[in-house]
């Protein structure tokens, strides 16, 4: 009877999820046939963290992983070290190289910045 | 092998029986289980052999995947270990027919070029146990598959598998060759209309005296056929004269199940669902007769639907 | 004056460019176009058997390419229109007969003599889908609203603007029963997933395998609506803007019978 109504007064059926489906599929496969996108992506991401904080460019991972609706693009970007909140240089080789926890980079106290846009919706997650 | 009319009750519904069964050379050449003795010598005392069918058609869109998909969901159902092999290289569609498009990490290319091994690249099933997926390279071309390399991991996967059913792309290319190369049995599927006849009987000469192809005709409208405006199960046949698997009524429902990404042959209690289970139970060598689904028994409403001009 | 020539294609076989190119064709004819088709599916050809001229073939595309005819000689003219030529495809060669250039230069060589060129590429994206899209300048894709379908579409489709040629769209055997129900996707979800310009929706009709079978095409007969729609796909073709059909006209009782029907 539900199935009725929901019929009766346009419910989505099976069309909206073949839909959301799709939508998936087609961004898996287009990232599967941008290989060099992906790359100068990649690049790009480090130069702006980069900024930020002090990484080990030789060790970066980036993959893009299926999550419930959506698909995320996970970056394990280990950080050697952080500039210090006034800006004033890095402890280059001081601390041991260490794992970030948080990498969703904030903008600096001073200026504020505008977020890049990318098109894929990112969660940019550590491990 | 005997085929017998479709009889027509008055009233509208269509109840036929298409009875068949296995000519003898059929058989012996179908099944190799565990009595191949000479495989067995040469591979090993544990080595059992499986069978490895490409289901093929030249004619594009007439139901290949949709076939392999629901022929190796039903064949698992009773019990044998089954893989799909998508051979649709640069146009993978298997793995979405089976819902199984967010789990696909390696593909084929990646295997026969031994990035992964074969184990790492297989996708199990959601739904049914002892199916297996191995799925098709989406920015790859075919012409970057070896042949030998194709054939060889065909081999290996029918020492593991009951089934290793290969889902050939559309065409006569060189992916069509591939998908071939590693079978030794055919299924070519057939819709009632000419161009496919034709493609089918192309299909057929090309692929010579290695196999003996067995036939699946899809998509029959059984209320066309009686109005005369499509081909009957007696008209492809009359033409292509190969053993007849089974025959698939044409349903909405199935747009709606790959919408969904669910294999009608889940459901036994659907037309579709059980016709792939008779063609099921005759891959497996069983002599089972196949009722032409009766799609055409229209429900009340349906007719009352037409007769008012349902909503045009 | 050149003519324009257009590749049919989709990727996913079965989803209509053999009788899109045979209809559009034979409508761009009965609005006074010269329109020459070339059946790009070597060894299996169907666009003579659809427009019922497969028993007057004489010579094909590929003895065309080899120079063992002129391709005057190889193109048949369809009697029921004032200015309907096919080129039919080899039926006993492999797609490797022909290469991307020697089908280019028979592309142009019937674009001298015709106002357009319609192109009937085969199924996939191997060596006759790339032979047939060389002998064009433009692109018609032509898709079902089924998620296989639209998936190659849209790795065509890419193909395709990598060679920075136009391409429009066709969305074709909708159904828009289903679509209501909620059980086929729309045109707008196909629009939007594929992000290519309509240039036009045809909807399912049974009628159309009966018209194969007899190898008349659909468009020439008055009585059915599809003759209409590939109308507007010519004019649309042209330059005209000519809106689309609406196909959800509902009434309360239309979705009470649709409901009663799906249940």
């Amino acid at each position: 009877m539900i199935e009725f109504l929901k019929r009766l007064f346009g419910q989505a059926g099976s069309s909206a999820t073949a839909k959301e489906r799709l939508r998936l599929v087609l961004m898996t496969d287009h990232l599967e046939l941008a290989p060099d996108m992906i790359e100068t992506m990649k690049l790009e991401l480090v130069d702006v963290i980069s900024r930020y904080v002090e990484v080990d460019r030789e060790r970066i991972d980036v993959s893009f992983e299926r999550q419930d609706r959506t698909l995320a693009m996970l970056a394990n970007i280990p950080i050697l070290s952080v500039n210090r909140p006034n800006g004033n240089g890095a402890h280059a080789g001081e601390a041991k190289p260490a794992e970030a926890k948080a990498v969703a980079a904030k903008p600096p106290t001073r200026k504020r910045r505008r977020r890049r846009k990318t098109q894929v919706p990112a969660t940019v997650s550590a491990r | 092998m005997h085929q017998r009319q479709d009889s027509v009750i008055p009233g509208g519904a269509i109840e036929a029986a298409v009875t068949l069964s296995e000519s003898s050379e059929a058989s012996a050449a179908g099944v190799t289980l565990s009595e191949s003795s000479a495989a067995s010598e040469v591979e090993g005392p544990s080595t059992k052999s499986g069978r490895a069918i490409v289901i093929t058609s030249g004619k594009g869109g007439v139901g290949k995947t949709t076939t392999t998909a629901n022929l190796g969901t039903a064949l698992a159902c009773r019990g044998a270990s089954v893989v799909l092999v998508d051979a649709d290289i640069g146009l993978r569609n298997l793995d979405i027919v089976l819902g199984l498009e967010n789990r696909v990490k390696y593909h084929l290319l990646d295997v026969l070029e031994g990035r992964v091994t074969v184990e790492e690249a297989l996708v199990a099933d959601k739904r049914t146990e002892n199916l297996f997926l191995l799925a098709a390279a989406q920015s790859r071309e075919k012409d970057e598959v070896e042949t030998f390399k194709l054939s060889a991991l065909i081999s290996r996967l029918r020492e593991r598998f009951d089934y290793v059913l290969i889902d050939s792309p559309a065409g006569i290319e060189l992916g069509f060759k591939n998908a071939v190369a590693g079978a030794d049995e055919a299924i070519v599927v057939c819709t009632p209309e000419v161009a496919a006849v034709r493609d089918v009987d192309r299909v057929v000469g090309l692929l010579g005296n290695r196999f003996r192809p067995r036939l699946v005709i899809n998509r029959l409208r059984p209320q066309l056929v009686k109005k005369g405006k499509m081909l009957s199960v007696d008209d492809v046949n009359g033409i292509l004269r190969l053993p007849l698997l089974g025959v698939i009524a044409d349903e909405p429902e199935i747009i709606v199940t790959t919408n969904r990404g669910e294999p009608l042959a889940l459901r036994t209690v659907t037309p579709t669902g059980a016709a792939y289970h008779a063609i099921a139970a005759r891959v497996a060598g069983e002599d089972v007769p196949a009722p032409i689904p009766p799609a055409a028994k229209g429900s009340f409403f349906e007719r009352l639907g037409s007769l008012l001009g349902g909503g045009r | 004056m050149n003519a324009r020539r257009i590749v049919i294609t989709s990727g996913k076989g079965g989803v209509g460019k053999t009788t899109t190119t045979a209809n559009l064709g034979a409508t761009l004819a009965k609005r006074g176009r010269r329109v020459i088709l070339i059946d790009a599916d070597i060894g299996l050809r169907n666009l003579d058997l659809v427009l019922g001229l497969e028993k007057r073939i004489v010579f094909d595309l590929v003895e065309v390419a080899e120079g063992r005819c002129q391709l005057r000689q190889a193109l048949i003219k369809d009697k029921r229109f004032d200015s309907l030529f096919i080129l039919p495809a080899a039926q006993t060669r492999e797609k490797d007969a022909i290469t991307a250039q020697q089908f280019a230069t028979i592309a142009d060589a019937a674009a001298e003599q015709a106002d357009y060129v319609l192109i009937d590429s085969p199924a996939g994206i191997e060596t006759g889908f790339r032979n047939a899209v060389a002998g064009a300048a433009e692109a018609i894709v032509v898709t079902t609203p089924e998620v296989s379908a639209i998936r190659d579409a849209d790795r065509v489709i890419g193909k395709i603007a990598g060679e920075g040629k136009p391409i429009r769209l066709i969305v074709n055997r909708l159904r828009p029963d289903m679509v209501r129900s909620g059980d086929m996707l729309s045109v707008e979800d196909v629009c939007e997933v594929l992000s290519v310009e309509l240039l036009g929706i045809v909807p399912d009709d049974e009628e159309i395998i009966d018209t194969t079978n007899r190898g008349e095409p659909i468009v020439l007969d008055d009585a059915n609506r599809l003759r209409a729609i590939y109308d507007k796909i010519a004019r649309r073709l042209e330059g005209e803007l000519v809106p689309f059909t609406r196909f959800d006209n509902q009434t309360l009782f239309g979705r009470i019978l649709d409901a009663l029907k799906a249940g």
